[in-house]
Protein backbone atom coordinates (compact mmCIF):
# COMPACT_ATOMS: atom_id res chain seq x y z
CA UNK A 1 0.00 0.00 0.00
CA UNK A 2 3.08 2.34 1.06
CA UNK A 3 5.02 1.60 -2.26
CA UNK A 4 1.41 2.36 -4.40
CA UNK A 5 0.78 5.14 -2.12
CA UNK A 6 4.37 6.97 -3.06
CA UNK A 7 4.25 5.96 -6.80
CA UNK A 8 1.17 7.60 -7.10
CA UNK A 9 2.44 10.71 -5.63
CA UNK A 10 5.20 10.54 -7.93
CA UNK A 11 2.98 10.48 -10.82
CA UNK A 12 0.87 13.24 -9.38
CA UNK A 13 4.13 15.54 -8.73
CA UNK A 14 5.20 14.51 -12.33
CA UNK A 15 1.95 15.06 -14.58
CA UNK A 16 1.52 18.08 -12.29
CA UNK A 17 4.79 19.39 -13.57
CA UNK A 18 3.72 18.40 -17.29
CA UNK A 19 0.52 20.25 -17.14
CA UNK A 20 2.44 23.54 -15.48
CA UNK A 21 4.70 23.50 -18.48
CA UNK A 22 3.71 23.05 -21.45
CA UNK A 23 2.02 25.29 -23.58
CA UNK A 24 0.12 25.20 -26.72
CA UNK A 25 -1.97 21.77 -25.39
CA UNK A 26 -1.90 18.22 -25.54
CA UNK A 27 -0.07 17.92 -28.45
CA UNK A 28 2.83 19.84 -26.85
CA UNK A 29 2.80 17.73 -24.08
CA UNK A 30 3.83 14.34 -25.70
CA UNK A 31 7.32 15.31 -26.36
CA UNK A 32 7.54 16.23 -22.60
CA UNK A 33 5.64 12.97 -21.17
CA UNK A 34 8.12 10.71 -23.27
CA UNK A 35 10.89 12.44 -21.61
CA UNK A 36 9.83 11.89 -18.11
CA UNK A 37 8.06 9.27 -18.20
CA UNK A 38 9.99 6.87 -20.19
CA UNK A 39 13.37 8.57 -19.89
CA UNK A 40 13.84 9.79 -16.79
CA UNK A 41 11.00 7.45 -14.50
CA UNK A 42 11.28 4.69 -17.03
CA UNK A 43 7.90 3.78 -15.94
CA UNK A 44 6.69 2.71 -19.19
CA UNK A 45 8.68 1.16 -21.92
CA UNK A 46 9.54 3.41 -25.24
CA UNK A 47 6.96 1.10 -27.41
CA UNK A 48 4.06 1.12 -25.20
CA UNK A 49 4.26 4.59 -24.86
CA UNK A 50 3.62 5.03 -28.85
CA UNK A 51 0.77 2.71 -28.54
CA UNK A 52 -0.51 4.68 -25.16
CA UNK A 53 -0.52 7.56 -27.79
CA UNK A 54 -2.29 6.24 -30.44
CA UNK A 55 -4.98 4.91 -28.34
CA UNK A 56 -5.23 8.56 -26.36
CA UNK A 57 -5.98 9.62 -30.46
CA UNK A 58 -8.47 7.44 -30.90
CA UNK A 59 -10.33 7.56 -27.89
CA UNK A 60 -12.50 10.40 -27.20
CA UNK A 61 -11.16 13.48 -25.08
CA UNK A 62 -8.40 15.64 -24.41
CA UNK A 63 -5.70 14.27 -25.33
CA UNK A 64 -3.30 15.42 -22.50
CA UNK A 65 -6.18 13.62 -19.93
CA UNK A 66 -6.13 10.25 -22.61
CA UNK A 67 -2.49 10.25 -21.77
CA UNK A 68 -2.38 10.80 -18.00
CA UNK A 69 -5.29 8.61 -17.68
CA UNK A 70 -3.55 5.80 -19.18
CA UNK A 71 -0.06 6.26 -17.95
CA UNK A 72 -1.29 6.38 -14.75
CA UNK A 73 -3.21 3.29 -14.48
CA UNK A 74 -0.29 1.15 -16.54
CA UNK A 75 1.99 2.59 -13.68
CA UNK A 76 -0.10 2.11 -10.85
CA UNK A 77 -3.56 0.74 -11.32
CA UNK A 78 -6.58 3.26 -10.55
CA UNK A 79 -5.16 5.34 -7.93
CA UNK A 80 -2.44 6.45 -10.46
CA UNK A 81 -4.84 7.28 -12.83
CA UNK A 82 -6.38 9.54 -10.25
CA UNK A 83 -3.50 11.35 -9.46
CA UNK A 84 -2.28 11.52 -13.11
CA UNK A 85 -5.03 13.32 -13.92
CA UNK A 86 -5.51 15.38 -11.70
CA UNK A 87 -2.08 16.42 -11.58
CA UNK A 88 -2.66 17.31 -15.06
CA UNK A 89 -5.60 19.21 -14.70
CA UNK A 90 -4.99 20.86 -11.80
CA UNK A 91 -2.23 23.63 -13.07
CA UNK A 92 -4.56 25.16 -15.54
CA UNK A 93 -7.44 24.81 -13.07
CA UNK A 94 -5.61 26.94 -10.64
CA UNK A 95 -4.43 29.51 -13.31
CA UNK A 96 -7.22 29.77 -15.41
CA UNK A 97 -9.73 30.43 -12.32
CA UNK A 98 -7.15 32.90 -10.99
CA UNK A 99 -6.88 34.83 -14.58
CA UNK A 100 -10.61 34.86 -15.22
CA UNK A 101 -11.72 37.55 -12.79
CA UNK A 102 -9.01 39.40 -13.83
CA UNK A 103 -9.48 39.17 -17.67
CA UNK A 104 -13.12 40.45 -17.50
CA UNK A 105 -11.77 43.20 -15.45
CA UNK A 106 -9.48 44.07 -18.10
CA UNK A 107 -11.71 43.84 -21.11
CA UNK A 108 -12.97 46.94 -20.11
CA UNK A 109 -10.30 49.02 -20.88
CA UNK A 110 -10.09 51.21 -24.08
CA UNK A 111 -6.13 49.83 -24.44
CA UNK A 112 -6.93 46.30 -23.89
CA UNK A 113 -9.53 46.43 -26.28
CA UNK A 114 -7.31 47.15 -28.62
CA UNK A 115 -5.08 44.64 -28.08
CA UNK A 116 -7.49 42.18 -28.28
CA UNK A 117 -8.53 43.55 -31.21
CA UNK A 118 -5.19 42.77 -32.63
CA UNK A 119 -5.02 39.01 -31.08
CA UNK A 120 -8.21 38.13 -32.81
CA UNK A 121 -7.03 38.51 -35.90
CA UNK A 122 -3.72 36.81 -35.13
CA UNK A 123 -6.04 33.82 -33.73
CA UNK A 124 -7.24 33.36 -36.99
CA UNK A 125 -4.10 32.70 -38.30
CA UNK A 126 -3.07 30.46 -35.60
CA UNK A 127 -6.55 28.34 -36.01
CA UNK A 128 -5.73 28.41 -39.73
CA UNK A 129 -2.18 26.33 -39.04
CA UNK A 130 -4.23 24.19 -37.06
CA UNK A 131 -6.46 23.20 -39.51
CA UNK A 132 -3.37 22.62 -41.72
CA UNK A 133 -1.67 20.25 -39.00
CA UNK A 134 -4.54 18.13 -38.64
CA UNK A 135 -4.96 17.78 -42.58
CA UNK A 136 -1.77 16.68 -42.70
CA UNK A 137 -2.50 13.35 -39.86
CA UNK A 138 -5.92 12.60 -41.65
CA UNK A 139 -5.97 10.18 -44.32
CA UNK A 140 -6.21 11.10 -47.80
CA UNK A 141 -8.42 9.50 -50.45
CA UNK A 142 -11.61 10.45 -51.77
CA UNK A 143 -13.81 9.36 -48.81
CA UNK A 144 -11.71 11.44 -46.69
CA UNK A 145 -12.07 14.48 -48.61
CA UNK A 146 -15.63 14.17 -49.16
CA UNK A 147 -16.17 13.80 -45.29
CA UNK A 148 -13.92 17.09 -44.65
CA UNK A 149 -16.41 18.86 -46.72
CA UNK A 150 -19.52 17.67 -45.35
CA UNK A 151 -18.10 18.02 -41.84
CA UNK A 152 -17.19 21.72 -43.04
CA UNK A 153 -20.53 22.94 -44.34
CA UNK A 154 -22.79 20.93 -42.47
CA UNK A 155 -21.34 22.40 -38.90
CA UNK A 156 -20.31 25.89 -40.84
CA UNK A 157 -23.97 26.64 -42.88
CA UNK A 158 -26.52 24.26 -42.10
CA UNK A 159 -27.11 24.30 -38.35
CA UNK A 160 -26.83 20.97 -38.46
CA UNK A 161 -26.43 19.84 -34.24
CA UNK A 162 -22.22 19.01 -34.01
CA UNK A 163 -22.73 15.96 -32.12
CA UNK A 164 -24.81 14.28 -35.26
CA UNK A 165 -22.44 15.89 -37.42
CA UNK A 166 -19.51 13.98 -35.20
CA UNK A 167 -21.32 10.41 -35.21
CA UNK A 168 -22.37 10.82 -38.93
CA UNK A 169 -18.61 11.06 -39.92
CA UNK A 170 -17.82 7.89 -37.70
CA UNK A 171 -20.81 6.14 -39.38
CA UNK A 172 -19.43 7.03 -43.00
CA UNK A 173 -15.91 5.87 -41.91
CA UNK A 174 -17.25 2.26 -39.75
CA UNK A 175 -19.27 1.94 -43.08
CA UNK A 176 -16.86 2.68 -46.03
CA UNK A 177 -14.09 0.65 -44.01
CA UNK A 178 -16.51 -2.46 -43.87
CA UNK A 179 -16.89 -2.01 -47.52
CA UNK A 180 -13.73 -1.81 -48.75
CA UNK A 181 -12.77 -5.18 -46.25
CA UNK A 182 -15.20 -6.78 -48.06
CA UNK A 183 -13.87 -6.21 -51.54
CA UNK A 184 -10.83 -7.07 -50.55
CA UNK A 185 -11.08 -10.53 -49.46
CA UNK A 186 -13.18 -10.81 -53.28
CA UNK B 1 -29.85 25.07 -12.52
CA UNK B 2 -26.60 26.78 -14.41
CA UNK B 3 -23.84 24.28 -12.80
CA UNK B 4 -25.64 21.14 -13.62
CA UNK B 5 -26.23 22.33 -17.23
CA UNK B 6 -22.08 23.44 -17.13
CA UNK B 7 -21.62 19.85 -16.28
CA UNK B 8 -23.86 18.49 -19.13
CA UNK B 9 -22.74 20.23 -21.90
CA UNK B 10 -18.81 19.75 -20.75
CA UNK B 11 -19.90 16.32 -20.29
CA UNK B 12 -20.83 15.85 -23.89
CA UNK B 13 -17.94 17.88 -25.30
CA UNK B 14 -15.69 15.87 -23.52
CA UNK B 15 -17.36 12.29 -24.74
CA UNK B 16 -17.63 13.66 -28.37
CA UNK B 17 -14.48 15.30 -29.52
CA UNK B 18 -12.09 13.54 -31.13
CA UNK B 19 -8.13 14.53 -32.09
CA UNK B 20 -8.24 17.00 -29.23
CA UNK B 21 -8.03 20.56 -28.44
CA UNK B 22 -9.44 23.03 -31.12
CA UNK B 23 -12.08 20.10 -32.74
CA UNK B 24 -14.12 21.23 -29.72
CA UNK B 25 -14.19 24.31 -30.82
CA UNK B 26 -17.71 23.74 -32.69
CA UNK B 27 -19.37 21.92 -29.97
CA UNK B 28 -17.95 24.70 -27.12
CA UNK B 29 -19.46 27.50 -30.03
CA UNK B 30 -22.83 25.67 -30.38
CA UNK B 31 -22.88 25.87 -26.34
CA UNK B 32 -22.03 28.79 -25.75
CA UNK B 33 -24.35 30.95 -28.58
CA UNK B 34 -27.59 28.27 -27.99
CA UNK B 35 -26.87 28.77 -23.89
CA UNK B 36 -26.80 32.84 -24.22
CA UNK B 37 -23.52 32.33 -21.95
CA UNK B 38 -20.95 35.00 -23.72
CA UNK B 39 -20.63 36.15 -26.89
CA UNK B 40 -18.50 34.80 -29.77
CA UNK B 41 -15.48 37.11 -29.67
CA UNK B 42 -14.90 36.39 -26.04
CA UNK B 43 -14.23 32.74 -27.26
CA UNK B 44 -11.77 33.82 -29.88
CA UNK B 45 -10.26 36.12 -26.93
CA UNK B 46 -9.52 33.25 -24.92
CA UNK B 47 -7.93 31.33 -27.58
CA UNK B 48 -5.52 33.78 -27.56
CA UNK B 49 -5.32 33.53 -23.61
CA UNK B 50 -5.12 29.93 -23.75
CA UNK B 51 -2.43 29.91 -26.11
CA UNK B 52 -0.63 32.02 -23.98
CA UNK B 53 -1.18 30.18 -20.70
CA UNK B 54 -0.02 26.15 -20.18
CA UNK B 55 -2.24 23.40 -19.96
CA UNK B 56 -4.66 21.77 -22.62
CA UNK B 57 -6.51 24.05 -24.32
CA UNK B 58 -9.77 21.72 -23.47
CA UNK B 59 -8.97 22.41 -19.30
CA UNK B 60 -8.56 25.97 -19.86
CA UNK B 61 -11.58 26.75 -21.67
CA UNK B 62 -13.73 24.56 -19.32
CA UNK B 63 -12.40 25.98 -16.76
CA UNK B 64 -12.71 29.73 -18.15
CA UNK B 65 -16.28 29.02 -19.11
CA UNK B 66 -17.41 27.40 -16.00
CA UNK B 67 -15.84 30.35 -14.06
CA UNK B 68 -17.87 33.16 -16.57
CA UNK B 69 -21.05 31.82 -16.35
CA UNK B 70 -21.04 30.31 -12.62
CA UNK B 71 -20.37 32.97 -10.94
CA UNK B 72 -23.43 35.04 -9.54
CA UNK B 73 -22.81 38.63 -7.08
CA UNK B 74 -19.77 40.11 -6.37
CA UNK B 75 -17.02 39.35 -3.39
CA UNK B 76 -16.45 36.05 -1.65
CA UNK B 77 -19.56 34.54 -3.13
CA UNK B 78 -18.71 35.64 -6.62
CA UNK B 79 -15.56 33.86 -6.01
CA UNK B 80 -17.26 30.97 -4.62
CA UNK B 81 -19.40 30.57 -7.20
CA UNK B 82 -17.16 31.29 -10.17
CA UNK B 83 -14.91 28.30 -8.48
CA UNK B 84 -17.83 26.20 -8.68
CA UNK B 85 -18.70 26.57 -12.13
CA UNK B 86 -15.12 25.96 -12.91
CA UNK B 87 -15.15 23.02 -11.05
CA UNK B 88 -18.25 21.69 -12.53
CA UNK B 89 -17.39 22.21 -16.14
CA UNK B 90 -13.80 20.84 -15.94
CA UNK B 91 -14.85 17.76 -14.50
CA UNK B 92 -17.69 17.52 -16.92
CA UNK B 93 -14.78 17.51 -20.02
CA UNK B 94 -12.90 15.12 -17.67
CA UNK B 95 -14.52 13.08 -16.64
CA UNK B 96 -15.05 10.72 -19.95
CA UNK B 97 -12.06 10.45 -20.85
CA UNK B 98 -10.74 9.45 -17.37
CA UNK B 99 -13.57 6.55 -17.31
CA UNK B 100 -13.29 5.39 -21.20
CA UNK B 101 -9.31 4.89 -20.93
CA UNK B 102 -10.23 3.14 -17.27
CA UNK B 103 -12.07 0.54 -20.05
CA UNK B 104 -9.87 1.04 -22.58
CA UNK B 105 -6.84 0.15 -20.45
CA UNK B 106 -7.93 -3.13 -19.19
CA UNK B 107 -8.72 -4.79 -22.74
CA UNK B 108 -6.83 -2.21 -25.18
CA UNK B 109 -5.29 -5.15 -27.23
CA UNK B 110 -8.59 -5.68 -28.14
CA UNK B 111 -9.60 -2.05 -28.78
CA UNK B 112 -6.06 -1.40 -30.75
CA UNK B 113 -7.20 -4.69 -33.33
CA UNK B 114 -10.49 -3.39 -33.18
CA UNK B 115 -12.17 -3.35 -37.14
CA UNK B 116 -15.12 -0.59 -35.62
CA UNK B 117 -12.55 1.61 -33.73
CA UNK B 118 -10.20 1.36 -37.22
CA UNK B 119 -13.62 2.36 -39.38
CA UNK B 120 -14.80 4.77 -37.04
CA UNK B 121 -11.35 6.83 -36.90
CA UNK B 122 -11.34 6.78 -40.41
CA UNK B 123 -14.28 8.82 -40.52
CA UNK B 124 -13.62 11.34 -37.57
CA UNK B 125 -9.62 12.40 -38.77
CA UNK B 126 -11.11 13.69 -41.78
CA UNK B 127 -14.32 14.76 -39.95
CA UNK B 128 -11.85 16.32 -37.43
CA UNK B 129 -10.33 18.59 -40.61
CA UNK B 130 -13.80 20.14 -41.24
CA UNK B 131 -14.85 20.85 -37.57
CA UNK B 132 -11.91 23.20 -37.36
CA UNK B 133 -12.58 24.20 -40.66
CA UNK B 134 -15.83 25.43 -39.29
CA UNK B 135 -14.16 27.18 -36.42
CA UNK B 136 -11.77 29.29 -38.68
CA UNK B 137 -14.95 30.33 -40.85
CA UNK B 138 -16.89 31.41 -37.73
CA UNK B 139 -13.64 33.16 -36.18
CA UNK B 140 -13.36 34.57 -39.73
CA UNK B 141 -16.81 35.81 -39.83
CA UNK B 142 -16.38 37.33 -35.46
CA UNK B 143 -12.83 38.49 -36.36
CA UNK B 144 -13.66 40.42 -40.01
CA UNK B 145 -17.67 41.13 -40.59
CA UNK B 146 -19.14 41.41 -37.07
CA UNK B 147 -22.31 42.91 -38.15
CA UNK B 148 -22.71 40.37 -40.92
CA UNK B 149 -21.90 40.58 -44.72
CA UNK B 150 -22.65 43.93 -45.23
CA UNK B 151 -21.41 46.69 -47.57
CA UNK B 152 -21.12 49.93 -44.53
CA UNK B 153 -18.16 47.25 -42.90
CA UNK B 154 -15.68 47.81 -45.78
CA UNK B 155 -15.94 51.15 -45.36
CA UNK B 156 -14.82 51.01 -41.74
CA UNK B 157 -10.82 51.29 -40.90
CA UNK B 158 -11.74 48.08 -38.74
CA UNK B 159 -11.93 45.26 -41.27
CA UNK B 160 -8.43 46.85 -43.05
CA UNK B 161 -6.75 47.27 -39.69
CA UNK B 162 -7.86 43.26 -38.80
CA UNK B 163 -6.78 41.83 -42.42
CA UNK B 164 -3.19 43.55 -42.19
CA UNK B 165 -2.90 41.98 -38.61
CA UNK B 166 -3.64 39.03 -39.55
CA UNK B 167 -1.97 38.79 -42.78
CA UNK B 168 1.32 39.73 -40.54
CA UNK B 169 0.18 36.98 -38.19
CA UNK B 170 -0.09 34.31 -41.66
CA UNK B 171 3.18 35.31 -42.21
CA UNK B 172 4.58 35.04 -39.21
CA UNK B 173 2.89 31.63 -38.44
CA UNK B 174 3.93 30.03 -41.45
CA UNK B 175 6.86 31.61 -43.31
CA UNK B 176 8.58 32.20 -40.24
CA UNK B 177 7.63 29.53 -37.77
CA UNK B 178 7.52 32.17 -34.93
CA UNK B 179 5.88 30.68 -31.86
CA UNK B 180 2.59 31.47 -30.81
CA UNK B 181 2.84 33.44 -27.91
CA UNK B 182 5.60 35.87 -29.67
CA UNK B 183 2.41 35.97 -32.40
CA UNK B 184 0.04 36.97 -29.81
CA UNK B 185 2.32 39.47 -28.49
CA UNK B 186 2.44 41.20 -31.98
CA UNK B 187 -0.46 41.27 -32.73
CA UNK B 188 -1.81 42.98 -29.23
CA UNK B 189 0.80 45.53 -29.66
CA UNK B 190 0.12 45.95 -33.28
CA UNK B 191 -3.65 46.29 -32.27
CA UNK B 192 -2.77 48.69 -29.72
CA UNK B 193 -1.17 51.36 -31.82
CA UNK B 194 -3.81 50.61 -34.72
CA UNK B 195 -6.61 51.41 -32.14
CA UNK B 196 -5.32 54.50 -31.10
CA UNK B 197 -4.21 55.79 -34.10
CA UNK B 198 -7.43 55.20 -36.32
CA UNK B 199 -9.94 55.26 -33.45
CA UNK B 200 -11.68 51.68 -33.99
Amino acid sequence: MNEKFKKAVKLFITFFKIGAFTFGGGYAMIPLIQKEIVENKKWISDDDILEIIAISESTPGPIAINTATFVGYKTCGFWGSFFSTLGVVLPSFVIISAISGILAEFQNYTAVKYAFYGIRAAVLALLIKAVITMYKKSPKGIISYIIMAAALITTAFLNIPVLAVIIGCALIGLISSVIADRREKR
Amino acid sequence: MIYIRLFLTFLKIGAFTFGGGYAMLPLIQEAVIGNNWMDSSKIVNFIAVSESTPGPFAINIATYIGSETGKTGGGFVGILTSLFGAFCATLGVVLPSFVIILIVAKCYERFKNSGVVIGCMSGLKPAVVGLIGAAVLSVFKTVLLPDGFVFSAFKDAKIYVSLVIFAIAAFLTFKKKVHPIIIILIASVLGILCGYLFGI
